[in-house]
């Protein structure tokens, strides 16, 4: 009972990075229609904008003592990254828009090839260490049952944190309501005024930031790596189909309960942890084909 | 062309000279099949290219008054992205030899077809013993380190120190299942006991499941049968859950220096694997891998001094033979001696194993190291005979038993 319930905390912890990201895609695809494929891409630039800002921006800028340091990291890097995101919509998908779903994907898929190409022409590939996690997070918590690692740890809340006030924010708030009637009906909503192309731009902006907050959390635990998106980006497709397309909770209680399957997999039959995600998945949507949070 | 062949034939007959060179297509072509994008970038990949581009140029860049030309391209560690790649390049390109081949299935799927189309294969970058036993070829060579001279150097040191139950954490595949068969063996012919194994997903990111499973196994070592980007990973997260600090050990079967430099030395200190090469060895190997960094920025890998060498003995071959004809190159190989700044003394056996001393390595401490790049120190020595699979054990149909 022990061992399930150790693997099952490791599997939340995993759970988080999923739903964290599942989330930015749920968001973008909700609110824009967009089936965003740059978003491991983006996940990736986010944990290379932690790495850059403490060990190369300083040296950059003419300022080499000057280090960017996690907690900053996890303010600037989501920022950073937005601010690229918003841009990356202003100038191109924004042109796809009423077209057909496979153009968005396309050139999401392009810009998330082009990102990896370029980071793996500076960057080992084998991944380079983060070597910022700040003191106080080092060492393990005592959880009662286990040992855990006090980073995993304030990781998994934080996520956690971050993933329900994003779900607050869209379903509970007035800010909320604008942005999903927006979607629902962009001409009533700007015939009361709001400027919902600014908006569309500020809500993908939002959701890469959120991927990128998720890279940055990533860098401690995992290598810095180009190909990290890629690895990841599969399996939060898979969540946010389970879930259900633009569903914002769905795609965080299933972010979190796929984890947990994922990590019990491990300890009954390991080589099928890979598999796993996609076998529910396929499951599901022979059941229910709008994902189990979603609307037919 | 069958004219040109007979004049050609005629000519050499006439002039009465292996010198008179058959070199097909006027030009020697050589291949380099790597991971230009994946997890074994860094051990192979660009480097590899570049190691074989600068063997041409110190080769004097032609063979038998021919030029020699490099030719590289990316597997994605897919055997049949690797397959088709072989295929076009013999069929169409006129590929005379493919070098470097990292990933094991790879390198099985291109040595069946490039030996059945009379082409040789001198693998760097694989591990896999298989190359040299059931899916042995007449024109396959395996040439830097396999999965039974890890576990051979590897293991006995640690057993002797005491650690006599061990867990294996092996990737799910063709390498994986071989270095954890190979360690196992060694285990249990060593006096000691496998309690356990996992196989994970290759590639996988999230390693504390079984790492906790490790631990939980009552297990004196934790062995990583894995490579590249996995082996970094784990050991970072063994570090993070204090695995491998306390009375259990944590071994990496098969880990390259680019791993140790990814993983940072604070965390890797103390880390004993097996090698072929470091490029702190020697003043030879010093120089080499100078000129390499200058190329790349970064210092070499083993199987990157081992394509520069593959290159130079397979050039070296070439002259001797007077042909780039597979067969009669592969002949010439096996009776030579090779000396270069990778190896001395090597040979090649009929397996296709190529016989050279390995070496233990220990990841230095953070104050040990003076420089960025100064990660090991050799601690011993393994005897070619001792390192590799000895011929009486070979499943290889090529070997008389």
């Amino acid at each position: 009972m022990n061992a399930i319930l150790v693997q099952a905390m490791l599997g939340l912890n995993n759970g988080a990075f999923y739903a964290m990201l599942s989330l930015g895609l749920a968001v973008i695809f909700g609110l824009l229609n967009i089936v965003n494929f740059a978003h491991g891409a983006f996940y990736m630039l986010g944990a290379f904008v932690a790495l850059i800002g403490l060990t190369q921006f300083g040296g950059w800028i003419g300022v080499p003592d000057l280090q960017v340091n996690f907690w900053w990291a996890l303010l600037l890097a989501p920022l950073v990254v937005g601010l690229i995101g918003m841009l990356v919509e202003r100038t191109m998908l924004r042109r796809l828009s009423g077209l057909d779903h496979l153009y968005g994907l396309l050139l999401t898929f392009g810009i998330a090839l082009v990102l990896q190409g370029f980071f793996a022409n500076f960057y080992n590939t084998a991944g380079t260490p983060y070597p910022g996690k700040p003191e106080i997070l080092e060492g393990v918590t005592d959880l009662g049952f286990m040992m855990f690692p006090t980073y995993r740890l304030f990781a998994l809340v934080f996520s956690l944190v971050v993933c329900f006030a994003t779900w607050f924010m869209i379903e509970r708030t007035k800010l909320g309501a604008i942005l999903r009637a927006g979607t629902e009906n962009p001409k009533l909503v700007e015939a009361f005024g709001v400027n919902v192309p600014l908006l569309v731009t500020l809500t993908y902006g939002f959701g890469v930031g959120l991927a990128a907050l998720a890279g940055v959390l990533a860098a401690p635990i995992y290598s810095v790596s180009p190909l990290m998106g890629a690895d990841m980006i599969i399996v939060v497709f898979a969540v946010v189909v389970i879930g259900g397309m633009g569903s914002i909770m769905g795609s965080i209680v299933t972010g979190l309960s796929l984890g947990m399957i994922e990590g019990i997999t491990k300890v009954v039959y390991a080589p099928a942890s890979s598999t796993v995600v996609f076998l529910i998945m396929a499951v599901v949507l022979l059941m229910r084909p709008a994902g189990l949070f979603g609307r037919e | 062309m069958k004219k040109t062949i007979a004049a050609l034939m005629t000519a050499a007959a006439l002039t009465g000279g292996a010198a008179q060179a058959q070199i097909s297509g006027d030009e020697v072509k050589i291949g380099v099949l790597t991971d230009m994008s994946g997890v074994y970038n860094a051990i192979a990949g660009q480097g590899s290219r570049v190691a074989a581009l600068m063997a041409v140029e110190d080769f004097g860049g032609k063979v038998l008054d021919k030029p020699i030309r490099i030719v590289s391209a990316d597997h994605q560690n897919k055997p049949d992205v690797a397959s088709s790649t072989a295929r076009e390049w013999i069929d169409e390109d006129g590929v005379d030899m493919i070098t470097d081949m990292v990933t094991s299935s790879v390198g099985i799927a291109v040595q069946k077809i490039a030996s059945a189309k009379g082409v040789i294969t001198i693998n760097t970058g694989a591990g896999s013993t298989a190359l040299t036993n059931e899916e042995c070829t007449p024109l396959g060579i395996h040439y830097a380190y396999d999965t039974y001279a890890l576990a051979a150097g590897a293991v006995k040191p640690v057993i002797a120190a005491g650690g006599d139950k061990w867990y294996f954490i092996t990737a799910d595949y063709v390498f994986g299942h071989s270095l954890e068969k190979n360690g196992a063996e060694m285990v249990k012919a060593s006096g000691g006991e496998v309690v356990g194994s996992v196989r994970h997903p290759f590639p996988s990111t999230d390693f504390s499941s079984y790492l906790l499973q490790a631990q939980g196994s009552g297990a004196d070592v934790i062995a990583l049968a894995n490579a590249g980007q996995d082996t970094t990973n784990a050991v970072r997260q063994a570090g993070e859950f204090g695995i491998g600090r306390g009375d259990q050990q944590l071994v990496g079967l098969l880990v390259f220096s680019s791993d140790v430099k990814s993983l940072g030395l604070k965390t890797a200190q103390g880390l004993q694997f097996v090698d072929s090469w470091y490029w702190d060895m020697n003043d030879e190997t010093r120089a080499w891998a100078k000129r390499f960094e200058e190329r790349t920025g970064s210092k070499p890998t083993s199987v990157h001094a081992a394509n520069y060498s593959v290159v130079t003995q397979y050039l070296k071959a070439v002259e001797a033979a007077g042909t780039d004809e597979g067969k009669a190159v592969r002949e010439q190989l096996g009776k030579m001696t090779m000396n270069d700044m990778y190896h001395k003394n090597a040979t090649l056996r009929e397996d296709g194993r190529v016989m050279h001393d390995m070496y233990l390595m220990k990841v230095k401490a953070p104050n040990e190291s003076e420089s960025e790049w100064d990660l090991l120190t050799v601690v011993d020595t393994v005897p070619a005979e001792r390192a590799f699979q000895p011929l009486s054990q070979s499943t290889c149909k090529l070997v008389k038993q």
